[in-house]
């Protein structure tokens, strides 16, 4: 049996998505630029704003021009970070995030402290939780912005957006949530939050690779960082990946809520039949406040990489945060962030779900991981199985 | 297989040789912690006339690569006499192992550190060392600097653990900066009595927490 558990990084594309997206390879290939283009742009041009319509309703803005589409999450989250922090310098240079951030997000804030900004990282409880507390504590009168992600990508740890959007709008600063991996998840309700920049990426609810975009509330200042044409109302320049944009609209438009059901019973009874018939397993991330489709555990006593790479043998794909894993030999710094040691790390692995994947493959993931961890541990000088 | 690894790694990852525990070990001697991302256990057992490595066994709470190492090193040295035992290096199991990736090679490394531990040991205690030079702090100091805390990674020396060393009429007594209720401190002062025991002229160790 093949079963991929490694939805969190991307998902397969939906067949709707890809039909859709057909046309504006053959037919519908012109640029959309200008409104005083020829029929065949203007052909496209129409499309991408019923995009842009649809997007714009989908998560409670108001203009069509509040949707920024760029190349992906990591593009959207640069533009919304560097460019708020490069627009808003007058108000002060001063910025808040926090240390469980994606790459992407925590990468742009570590450039601009290069630059002469100020950053303040946010701790995280043992829960992955930002401290509201601790957040109001480090607001100054130069915060220009703040920028929490909506869930966590290796725990799924739901960060309440809207206390802290809340909060921003109260003390007068934008406030920029990355929601790459949350949305459509869960809902997002702009105006109504109080959110001035969100960061989305469909090809995490099966759609295509290469689009993001970033809703960017009407209003407020913010910088283009790439440098070009005028595409995006002055804030993306480059040709519009159309072809992907409709398939981004597309894959929206059939996210169902009663797929999302179907993915938490799956993720329950995951969690559930590995609880009960796997000793010393540790839950990382908030089990309450959870994306339906991530689960993060800890099998005590064992490394990551050998975990995945056994369960890769059984069909089964899933990642780890060990460092063995990384590039660079470091556990994630998302669960040590989380007060977690390195030995906890280092038996990591997240499981993340998707609309195709069936009861039988989450026993059959709960059935191998079980052997699979227990084969290791009679590797292990560390503890046994049938210790308690 | 899409794997970065060879076959014969592989091989050894899914079916390790020479796993688990002698329960009456000449020597049992654990390299590396959790926290640096590996952690092998090697124990020994050694025909006292011929000094041939009659068994040899391991446990690891390592990867891939650290499961196959401690593997083939150990099929690679048994049977072997201990001073062609100390001879092995990494780059013979790698060898064997038809080579891992460049990230990994600190794993056989550690394999390989392992099983010099456990030869030092073994010559130490069974007076095949040939200068027998008497125990002082910088010793006790050089052999502690194997044993890691694994919350952290860093060895018992380098990280301040370590407040007194006494050595006195035979007994060495070791001084943590660690309190006795700490997760690992059984771990901890295990590896420290692996590490000094069997020293030729040392007759007890003593190990106090004050934290």
């Amino acid at each position: 049996m093949r079963v991929y558990l490694d939805n969190a990084a991307s998902t397969k594309m939906d067949k709707r998505v890809i039909d859709a997206m057909i046309p504006f390879f053959l037919e519908k290939y012109a640029v959309p630029s200008s409104q005083f283009t020829h029929t065949y742009g203007l052909e496209v041009k129409d499309a991408v704003d019923e995009a842009r319509a649809s997007f714009v309703e989908r998560i409670g803005g108001k203009h069509p021009e509040e949707i920024i589409f760029t190349s992906g999450g990591t593009e959207a989250n640069n533009l919304a970070v560097k460019g708020v922090a490069y627009a808003n310098m007058d108000k002060g240079k001063h910025l808040i995030t926090t240390q469980v951030e994606h790459n992407s997000v925590l990468n742009s804030f570590r450039r601009l402290e290069e630059e002469g900004f100020e950053v303040s990282y946010l701790p995280v409880n043992e829960n992955g939780i930002v401290d509201m507390d601790v957040l109001t504590r480090c607001i100054k009168k130069e915060t220009a912005l703040i920028s929490v992600q909506y869930g966590n990508h290796e725990t799924g740890t739901v960060q309440d957006i809207r206390e802290i959007a809340k909060l921003s709008k109260e003390k007068g600063i934008l406030f920029h949530t990355d929601a790459a991996i949350a949305w459509p998840y869960l809902p997002i309700d702009a105006y109504n939050w109080g959110i001035d920049l969100i960061t989305l990426s469909p090809h995490k609810f099966y759609g295509p690779k290469g689009i993001g975009i970033l809703f960017v509330k009407k209003g407020t200042k913010i910088k283009k960082v790439l440098d070009g044409g005028f595409n995006e109302f002055n804030l993306r320049p480059g040709t519009e990946n159309t072809p992907a944009i409709i398939g981004a609209k597309k894959a929206a438009e059939i996210f169902s809520k009663e797929d999302v059901d179907r993915i938490l019973l799956l993720k329950k009874r995951l969690i559930r039949g590995i609880e009960t018939t796997i000793k010393h397993v540790e839950y990382n991330g908030s089990k309450e406040h959870s994306l339906p489709h991530i689960a993060n555990l800890t099998f005590k006593y064992i490394e990551g990489e050998a975990i995945s790479l056994r369960l890769d043998f059984e069909g089964i794909a899933v990642i780890t945060g060990s460092a063995c894993y990384s590039k660079n030999l470091q556990a994630s710094y998302i669960l040590l962030a989380m007060g977690k040691n390195h030995e906890q790390a280092h038996g990591s692995i997240r499981f993340s779900l998707s609309k195709y994947n069936t009861e039988e493959e989450i026993d059959y993931t709960i059935q191998k991981t079980g052997e699979v961890v227990s084969d290791l541990r009679k590797l292990s000088p560390l503890g046994r199985e049938d210790e308690e | 297989m899409p794997v970065p690894y060879t076959k014969l790694v592989i091989e050894h990852f899914k079916h390790p040789h020479n796993v688990g525990e002698i329960k009456n070990a000449d020597v049992k001697v654990t390299e590396g912690s959790p926290a640096c991302g590996d952690m092998l256990t090697l124990y020994l057992k050694v025909d006292p006339e011929t000094h041939v490595i009659e068994d040899i066994k391991f446990q690891s709470f390592g990867c891939a690569s650290n499961i196959a190492t401690g593997s083939i090193l150990t099929d690679i040295v048994k049977g072997k006499k201990i001073e062609e035992a100390a001879k092995i290096t990494w780059k013979d199991a790698v060898k064997a192992l038809g080579g891992l990736p460049t990230v990994k090679i600190h794993c056989s490394v550690l394999a390989a550190d392992a099983l010099h531990s456990a030869v030092e040991i073994y010559m130490e205690k069974t007076g095949l060392v040939k200068e027998k030079k008497p125990t002082t702090k910088e010793i006790v100091m050089s052999k502690l600097s194997h044993v890691v805390d694994p919350l952290t990674g860093i060895d018992v020396v380098r990280s301040g653990l370590i407040k007194t060393i006494h050595i006195k009429d035979g007994i060495v007594t070791v001084i943590l900066d660690l309190p006795k209720e700490h997760q690992f401190a059984k771990n901890i002062e295990e590896e420290i009595l692996e590490r000094l025991e069997h020293l030729w002229d040392v007759t007890a160790v003593k190990v106090i927490f004050e934290g």
